[in-house]
């Protein structure tokens, strides 16, 4: 025992060496879910500015920052949240934990590809856009002797089956832009249609968006839907990879705001000039960084070929209708995790079905086999709910975070309704597969 | 500590009858037991009661109700999430068993040189560092890994990692030494003597081994097949990483940690996973009942061992290094994947280079420190915990003794997400006295975390340990003049040595690489430890490398610490026992 209280003496002598830290002049503390590369450049250039101000960053994925300065809000000690997802900032805002920093810089838009740069309401600030497109492995689309798609209409067609990757919408916001992006540009039947069926080739749903970008580099998928700077700071790293932006694409800021009660809110909203100033916009063009600015003079010194949103180098879809968006994330979530994330199994049975009956059909007149087809594709796209009812404020409160108020009275639970759901969708994609099966029998 | 400065305080007679009249009957260990208990409900049961409440909240008015469980059972999606964590539970603890028991078989029950490396590499599996852990087994058995891009020459494609397999595959191969360690432990504690009585009397081979030891072994053995079971039923991060959403503990995790939703469910999912596990190890409970496994002499020290021939020395070797193999593939891969420059789509990485230690190296060291300190101390109070409770439950009669047991239990089966959210709501308003600092935002938060979460661990090797101890032992000890408190110290604790060093390997190994919680608590950078640090590199593509070598540095020092703790443990176990 004598050894072991010798180990307790010695971890305690080590810890409180551990936990005198010098402290030096001012602090503020950053929030983010962004990486160290990212960070770095930044929190150099504002300490090189501002000698005085020591920059902290403290770094967790979206929504444990989220979870994080909720819960830590009655003696808060960060400063600023820095991240991309749009709807992280929304909770915070919801929940009166952000300010309005009153910073802005008359260089910077009023919007990007149709979606507006910052918040509205004055309470975050977009830094950064970014567009989704599609990665690649070279290496692994060779072996498989495929060609990259180009278009996000190419990722439905049969031979990229099981090769396909994304993440899901109810994990990433980003992600969710996507999905609503083409469901906004195609339609609600014909975009959510689209979807189950670029689904139907997916290779694995990943639980965190970075997962896709890691699925190509190590070549578990050949293909992924991911935000353009995993895509190109990948290649930058050696693996053998390359990023397509489709002719329409979302394109997305990535923001920052001050935290209410920040114990530093002076030199928070110093921090925020410095990251929309051209000086800081700069940064983002690093190959390590690779983000788009959208301060539109920070493009005069970019790298030859570098892509522009402002003038035209990048499309960006139909303007986009962040309201709707908003009205209607969560059932947007909750629909894309029931049709396809938990029954990937069953959806990718009946569309490889759908695809094969379609490979021997060929251009065979074969009208009863063509009607069951048709009959298939219909029950796999078919939908449990239509626009308007996505849109009903009653009917998307049930899956909203919390009630307004304690008087507020919602009829309907998430989960019956998701079971309504699965049910649905469990017995169109076995009833799918069946008639697919049927008709490629026929041929 | 405060009965006791009482009563050397210097006013003891008031003091002492006050203290008598508030506690009238409280020995030492009561008093143990009360602490324990309080430090259980402070930190484990009141932070997650604060956010499972919501489990049992209409979530339309706010009313208390059941309905949330009614709607858990009727939904066709949990039902069969269920199903599948029982089954690939029940699997994993049959494919471990076929790990682990060849391996203390062999090392057990023969003189078999190779009995060293076993020991030592056997428990490395359990270090598996988050996210580079799952990308490694990817890469050498996924779909398109080394093994199927080599058997593609040939059309052939077999799909170690998809599904539920993949799960089985995976948890098996990571939780084996749970078994291995506490099935060990037991065997190296069965007395010769019971077995040369077997003997004696008659039996001899399977007969033998059927009848006295296995029985003599089982506490071990079922200690070790309880954590996997329970381990895997709640395990999250295997299946998330495979990308298989058809089980619990994925299920609860992704409508807890989903932004800007907050679905009932989650919490309902998470009390379901606590109360199945509470069940299970009652279930285990009743197994072990009514069967008296301890043994009084303590001089044999394990089976005695045979000389093998160079043919069978030629077998067991041959089924050791091809297990050994198989649960350190991981381990391999990471090392590649460390030492590799690009690695994508090819049965082994481009090239080699030292490129991702330097980059590492530059940015971990604070994590490193950090790290040994946190699990050091984690694993060092979770065994002083475990072997209080242990004695607790097994030798006092303290009403409601089982209770600290299934408290300590069920941490196993608390996601890491919702004690960390639990702490943050807990603790966050709880100023720490000198250091001025929110409670949540202190590091020591981050100890007392990983101190819950390996608590089980350590605690399940502690019971099968003092289970194999006579209590005869102990009335001698008394009988013979000791108090309870010095027979616990001298006789007790030393017996039980080989079990705490057990719990103290596990809880220590898997505190190191522990994340789900740890990130919700990182309050500052410098405060991070090392799976932290694996998660930043692992933002970034060019960061996979880097965090694969810390991964490696990881496994490198948690085995480094082990072996020390399992060399001072020996040290002494020899000095006392007076073997060379």
């Amino acid at each position: 025992m004598n050894i072991l209280r010798k180990v307790l003496l010695a971890s305690v002598a080590l810890t409180t060496i551990a936990s005198s830290v010098a402290m030096a002049g001012e602090k503020l503390v950053v929030v983010t879910s962004f990486p160290k590369t990212l960070t770095t450049p930044f929190e150099n250039g504002f300490e090189a500015m501002y000698p005085d101000i020591d920059v902290e960053v403290i770094n967790k994925s979206t929504s444990s920052s989220v979870k994080y300065i909720q819960e830590t809000a009655t003696s808060n000690t960060s400063d600023i949240f820095w991240a991309s997802a749009p709807d992280a900032f929304e909770v915070l805002k919801g929940d009166n934990l952000l300010i309005k920093s009153g910073v802005s810089n008359a260089k910077i838009p009023s919007d990007v590809g149709g979606y507006p740069i910052n918040d509205p309401d004055g309470f975050y600030n977009g830094f950064a856009a970014a567009g989704y497109g599609i990665m690649y492995n070279e290496r692994y689309l060779a072996a498989k002797n495929l060609q990259p798609a180009q278009q996000w209409d190419d990722l439905q067609k049969a031979e990229y089956y099981g090769h396909v990757g994304m993440s899901a919408p109810s994990r990433s916001g980003t992600t969710h832009l996507t999905v609503e992006t083409l469901i906004q540009g195609d339609g609600w039947e014909e975009g959510w249609s689209k979807w189950k069926f670029i689904a139907g080739n997916f290779s694995n749903v990943t639980e965190r968006s970075f997962g896709v970008p890691d699925g190509v580099n190590s070549g578990q998928f050949g293909l992924g839907i991911v935000i353009d700077f995993f895509g190109l700071a990948s290649r930058a790293s050696g693996f053998p990879v390359d990023f397509i932006y489709p002719e329409t694409t979302a394109i997305v800021p990535a923001n920052v705001g001050v935290i209410a009660n920040a114990p530093n809110e002076d030199a928070a909203k110093a921090f925020i000039s410095y990251l929309l100033s051209v000086e800081g916009q700069e940064l983002l063009m690093l190959p390590e960084i690779r983000r788009l600015p959208v301060n539109a003079d920070a493009y005069f010194n970019a790298p030859e070929g570098f892509p522009n949103p402002f003038d035209g180098s990048i499309k960006a879809s139909v303007s986009f209708d962040v309201n709707k968006s908003g009205d209607r994330y969560n059932v947007v979530n909750s629909l894309f995790d029931v049709m396809i994330t938990y029954r990937l199994d069953d959806l990718r049975a009946a569309v490889r079905a759908v695809q094969l009956a379609e490979e021997k059909l060929g251009d065979k007149d074969n009208a009863q086999a063509r009607a069951l087809i048709a009959e298939a594709r219909a029950l796999i796209a078919e939908m449990p709910i239509d626009e308007a009812k996505s849109l009903d404020p009653d009917f998307s409160a049930i899956f909203k975070k919390k009630r307004k108020a304690a008087t507020d009275v919602i009829e309907g639970r998430q989960a019956e309704i998701e079971q309504q759901w699965d049910a649905m969708v469990v017995a169109n994609y076995k009833r799918a597969t069946e008639l697919a099966n049927e008709a490629a029998s026929l041929l | 500590m405060d009965t006791s400065s009482l009563r050397a305080g210097q006013e003891p007679r008031t003091k002492r009858s006050l203290t008598d009249r508030l506690f009238p009957s409280l020995s030492g260990t009561a008093l143990a037991a009360i602490f324990i208990a309080t430090l259980l409900f402070g930190f484990l049961i009141l932070p997650v009661a604060k956010v499972i409440y919501v489990a049992f909240l209409d979530p339309n008015s706010g009313a208390i109700t059941l309905q949330n469980f009614g709607d858990f059972f009727s939904s066709a999606l949990f039902r069969e999430s269920f199903f599948n964590s029982f089954y690939v539970s029940a699997m994993s603890v049959v494919l471990a068993s076929v790990f682990a028991l060849p391996l203390a078989y062999i090392t057990s029950r023969f003189e078999f040189s190779g009995a060293m490396v076993i020991q030592s590499l056997g428990f490395i599996p359990l270090i598996m560092p988050p996210f580079v852990g799952a990308i490694a087994m990817q890469l050498l058995f996924g779909r398109n890994g080394s093994f199927n891009l080599l058997l593609s020459n040939y059309g052939i494609n077999i799909p170690f990692m998809e599904g539920l397999n993949g799960v089985i595959l995976v948890q098996s191969v990571h939780y084996f030494p749970f078994i291995l360690i506490n099935l060990s432990a037991s065997l190296r504690n069965i007395d010769r003597s019971m077995e040369e009585s077997a003997q004696n009397l008659g039996a001899h081979g399977l007969r033998l081994f059927r009848r006295v030891v296995f029985p003599l072994a089982a506490p071990g053995y079922l200690a070790g097949a309880s954590l996997v079971f329970i381990k895997v039923f709640d395990d999250l991060g295997t299946p998330l990483l495979l990308n298989v959403n058809n089980m619990l503990a994925p299920q609860a995790y992704l409508r807890i940690s989903s932004i800007g939703i907050s679905d009932p469910m989650g919490y309902v999912i998470s009390f379901i996973l606590v109360a199945f596990s509470v069940f299970s190890l009652w279930a285990s409970f009743l197994l072990m009942r009514g069967k008296d496994y301890a043994t009084t002499q303590k001089g044999g020290g394990g089976l005695s061992r045979r000389k093998l021939s160079t043919r069978e020395n030629v077998v067991a070797y041959a089924i050791v290094i091809a297990i050994l193999l198989l649960v350190l593939s991981p381990h391999i891969a990471l090392g590649l994947l460390a030492f590799g420059t690009i690695w994508s789509y090819s049965p082994l990485p481009d090239g080699y280079t030292l490129e991702n230690f330097n980059t590492m190296f530059g940015q971990s060291g604070a994590y490193i420190k950090n790290t040994l300190v946190y699990a050091g101390a984690a694993a060092f109070l979770d065994i002083v915990l475990a072997t209080a409770i242990a004695y607790i439950v097994l030798r006092t009669k303290i009403v409601g003794r089982k209770w600290l047991d299934y408290m300590a239990t069920a941490a196993l089966a608390v996601p890491g997400v919702v004690l960390g959210i639990g702490y943050l709501r807990t603790f966050n308003d709880f100023n720490v006295p000198f250091v001025d600092k929110p409670l949540a935002s202190w590091w020591v938060i981050i100890v007392v975390a990983l101190m819950i979460r390996r608590l089980p661990y350590a605690l399940r090797a502690c019971m099968a340990a003092l289970q194999q101890v006579s209590i005869a032992l102990e009335e001698a000890a008394e009988n013979l003049g000791a108090t309870r408190s010095r027979t616990i110290r001298k006789v007790v604790i030393p017996l039980m040595s080989g079990g705490i060093l057990a719990g103290f390997v596990t809880s220590f190994a898997t505190a190191a690489v522990e994340l789900s919680a740890t990130i919700m608590l990182v309050s500052s950078d410098s405060d991070a430890p090392l799976a932290y640090g694996i998660y930043l590199f692992m933002q970034t593509p060019s960061g996979r490398g880097a965090g694969a070598a810390l991964g490696i540095l990881a496994v490198v020092i948690v085995a480094a610490g082990t072996m020390f703790a399992q060399f001072i443990i020996d040290r002494e176990r020899k000095a006392r026992t007076g073997e060379h």
